[in-house]
């Protein structure tokens, strides 16, 4: 390689080693994530082109604005910005493990004077016994401190939460960890959905953008779907599927109540609730009783059903609807007598005694409405996902480690100066520079305070 | 007393606070900035006990199984200025920059006053999408880290004004209201240490978030433009930390950086609900 090259790459090392490239990147992201918010994503051609003309359309597809967060230039950003990640980490993590790891216990003189945390005292006494007493200082002000010898001088060493310098790379890792959890769900998993009518079952489901339906190894049945509303009004209070899940003739869930924020998991797919509509028509259950009698029977009809009354007539049930203007379920039955005499009753599932007015052979009152529904399940099946949540706790803890913890550092050197002990006490955190110098300048009175004691 | 009348004098304690502040600046009497801050703890109080008061009101609707207060607009502005506040104490008890109140108090007040007169603050039951212990961890994460940005943001408008003058010439001693501002140094020290606490929990806010759609919809991220701002969002703070350590971008450039990253807060948090289609339509 020639020089000429190897500056090159160098140059190029540097660039993706700099922090102004970090900078660049994430404020590039940050304003080009706005286009997707502004221009809606993955509409059809035609509704762009109710809002664009054909070359803007055109030109923005190109540009792949109407997908632009899987589009190449974003992905481009994304990778630029891990590979900067992965560069400023490997440039500089060596030399902080070896830091954490070897720390330097005999500093030179250069590398003192480097700090602005210093303390100095000429005080008369021998080196050993100054050095047990400075052992003493630092355990009970600091923490344990080790003892080395090197060129005639005695170097006490002592440090606290030397992981703390980690913090920053177990951050930059959580953001590799959470993409990699993101393209593992990308190749691994998929999303689709799948409508189950109250009653009925289903063992393949629907991808989004295909054509054929997924089998999925076992069958899931919905036994039962209901909604529930606040009071009288519209608000909707609870969307509620009942699933039972068979899988080869066993039954391996039985009857288990989902409802939106508690899903349904099972052999790696997880079954949400997300939609629900009426599936077929529905049911009534009438109850009639013969006016001066006691008893009363009650039946379930289907539009257009008939039963045969107590009394040799006929009733049956004309039409039906869920809401008859404000007044609720309401149900229109026909009365055929034996002879043939059609008569029209209307009854109210709101107004019981409604019927009881009319006067009539016969007492009819609507029990219930009953519209069987069918439930739209989301099913998702994410390998990954528990990556991402890995990722996103280190992420946390990195930022925590990285902001609040600091790498605090005390050196006290002792050596023999013209028949005197001089002593030096230096200190160094790694960030919050602040707070340490205001704790180094309360330590300094404690040092000047031990050193003067016997 | 109901929580909406109580808020109506969190909102003139607010407004109190704030003029006693602007005119802390004015006068320079610390027997002002003293009240200002009485004000402010006292709204700060009311406030706490208003929103303890709304949570119990929500059991008391018929067919409500109760919320914690923090479910639509309106109570999450008034969430909001709670939180604002209660960063802002944060930060006056451990560096005492009274100054400081005169550029926080005013969002706090804006909140609030925004809240009572223009907001519906009918007390509404869950629709099942909001029925999940994931949205009091989301709301209180999201809205702490909001919070800091606004009291870094404050700061970060006072470090400009400081800057400028100093730039100008103008040493003398009175200095106008500026006189009394912390020096430049402390003032990006308290921006730097404002966001510093505002990342981590706006991070949390996007993956509770992120949790809590996985939940419910079985997906953690989907591109929904305020998850994109809430990134957009962080992607400039990141920048902001990274910035700060590299040479020629600390001060000036950090506290226009900051400035943006609130402004893109604000529209994150009510920009997209206002202007944008999406996810979080608060119920609506």
């Amino acid at each position: 390689m020639s020089n000429q090259q190897r500056s090159l790459l160098n140059s190029v090392w540097d660039l993706f080693c700099s922090l102004k490239l970090t900078v660049f990147s994430l404020i590039a992201l940050a304003a080009t994530s706005i286009i997707g918010t502004v221009l809606q994503q993955n509409l059809d051609r035609k509704q762009y082109l109710s809002v664009f003309s054909e070359d803007t359309y055109n030109l923005l597809n190109k540009l792949q604005f109407f997908d632009m967060y899987h589009s190449w230039w974003f992905i481009g950003l994304l990778v630029l910005f891990c590979i900067n990640l992965i560069c400023c980490s490997i440039k500089r993590f060596p030399r902080v493990w070896h830091m954490v790891h070897c720390p330097n216990v005999t500093p030179s003189e250069q590398f003192l004077k480097s700090f602005s945390n210093v303390e100095e005292k000429l005080v008369a006494g021998d080196v050993k016994s100054i050095s047990a007493k400075m052992a003493t200082f630092l355990a009970d002000n600091f923490t344990a401190a080790t003892a080395y010898e090197k060129d005639g001088s005695t170097y006490l060493y002592a440090e606290k939460t030397k992981y703390a310098r980690f913090g920053v790379y177990i951050t930059h890792l959580s953001i590799l960890v959470i993409f990699l959890g993101a393209i593992i769900g990308n190749i691994y998993g998929f999303k689709g959905y799948v409508n189950i009518p109250e009653g009925g079952s289903i063992d393949r489901i629907w991808l989004r953008n295909v054509q054929t339906p997924l089998p999925i190894g076992f069958e899931v049945r919905c036994e039962d779907f209901s909604v529930s509303f606040y009071g009288e009004s519209q608000r909707p209070k609870e969307f509620r599927s009942v699933l039972s899940i068979v899988d080869q003739g066993e039954l391996k869930v039985d009857h288990r109540p989902i409802v939106v924020n508690d899903p349904l998991s099972y052999k790696g797919l997880t079954f949400y609730q997300s939609s629900y509509g009426p599936a077929g028509d529905g049911q009534v259950v009438i109850k009639v009783k013969v006016r001066g009698e006691d008893k009363s029977d009650a039946f379930t009809l289907e539009r257009g059903g008939v039963m045969a009354l107590p009394g040799g007539d006929k009733v049956r049930l004309a039409d039906f609807t869920p809401t008859f203007r404000n007044f609720g379920p309401a149900a229109r039955l026909e009365v055929v007598s034996a002879t043939g005499d059609k008569k029209v009753v209307t009854v109210f599932k709101n107004f019981a005694n409604f019927d009881e007015e009319r006067n009539g052979k016969y007492i009819f009152t609507l029990v219930d409405f009953q519209q069987m529904y069918y439930t739209g399940l989301q099913v998702t099946k994410d390998p990954g996902v528990w990556v991402v949540w890995l990722g996103c706790a280190m992420l946390v803890l990195g930022c925590m480690v990285a902001f609040f913890m600091s790498h605090r550092r005390l050196w006290v050197v002792i050596n023999e100066q013209k028949g005197k002990v001089g002593v030096r006490l230096v200190g160094s955190a790694h960030r919050n520079q602040p707070a340490f110098e205001l704790y180094f300048d309360e330590l300094k009175n404690k040092f000047l305070d031990a050193l003067s004691k016997d | 007393m109901s929580s909406g009348q109580l808020f109506n004098f969190v909102t003139i304690g607010y407004f109190a606070a704030m003029i006693l502040f602007i005119g802390f600046l004015a006068t320079r009497s610390i027997l002002v900035a003293k009240l200002a801050s009485y004000c402010a703890y006292i709204g700060f109080a009311v406030q706490t006990y208003a929103i303890g008061l709304r949570w119990y009101e929500t059991y008391q609707i018929p067919g409500s199984e109760g919320y914690a207060p923090m479910s639509n607009l309106y109570e999450s502005v008034v969430f909001f200025s709670w939180t604002i506040l209660l960063i802002y104490i944060l930060i006056d008890w451990k560096y005492k920059q009274r100054s400081v109140g005169a550029f926080v108090l005013p969002f706090a007040f804006l909140a609030m006053t925004w809240a009572q007169l223009r907001l519906d603050d009918t007390i509404a039951p869950l629709v099942p999408a909001l029925q999940s212990n994931w949205l009091t961890y989301h709301v209180i994460t999201c809205f702490l880290g909001y919070a800091a940005f606004a009291v870094a943001c404050g700061v970060s408008i006072m470090y400009l004004i400081k800057v400028r003058k100093e730039d100008n010439g103008d040493t003398s001693p009175a200095g106008g209201i500026v006189g009394i501002f912390p020096s430049a140094k402390i003032l990006d020290d308290l921006n730097y240490k404002a966001i510093m606490i505002g990342f981590p929990l706006l991070s949390l806010g996007i993956i509770t978030g992120a949790a809590w759609a996985n939940y419910a919809w079985g997906t953690y991220w989907s591109w929904d433009p305020k998850e994109t701002w809430s990134l957009i969002v962080w992607f400039i703070y990141a920048a902001f930390l990274h910035a700060r350590i590299t040479r020629g971008w600390a001060g000036r450039k950090a506290a226009i950086l900051s400035i943006i990253g609130f402004i893109a807060t604000i529209f994150c948090y009510l920009g997209v609900n206002l202007l944008l289609a999406g996810l979080h339509s608060y119920g609506s």
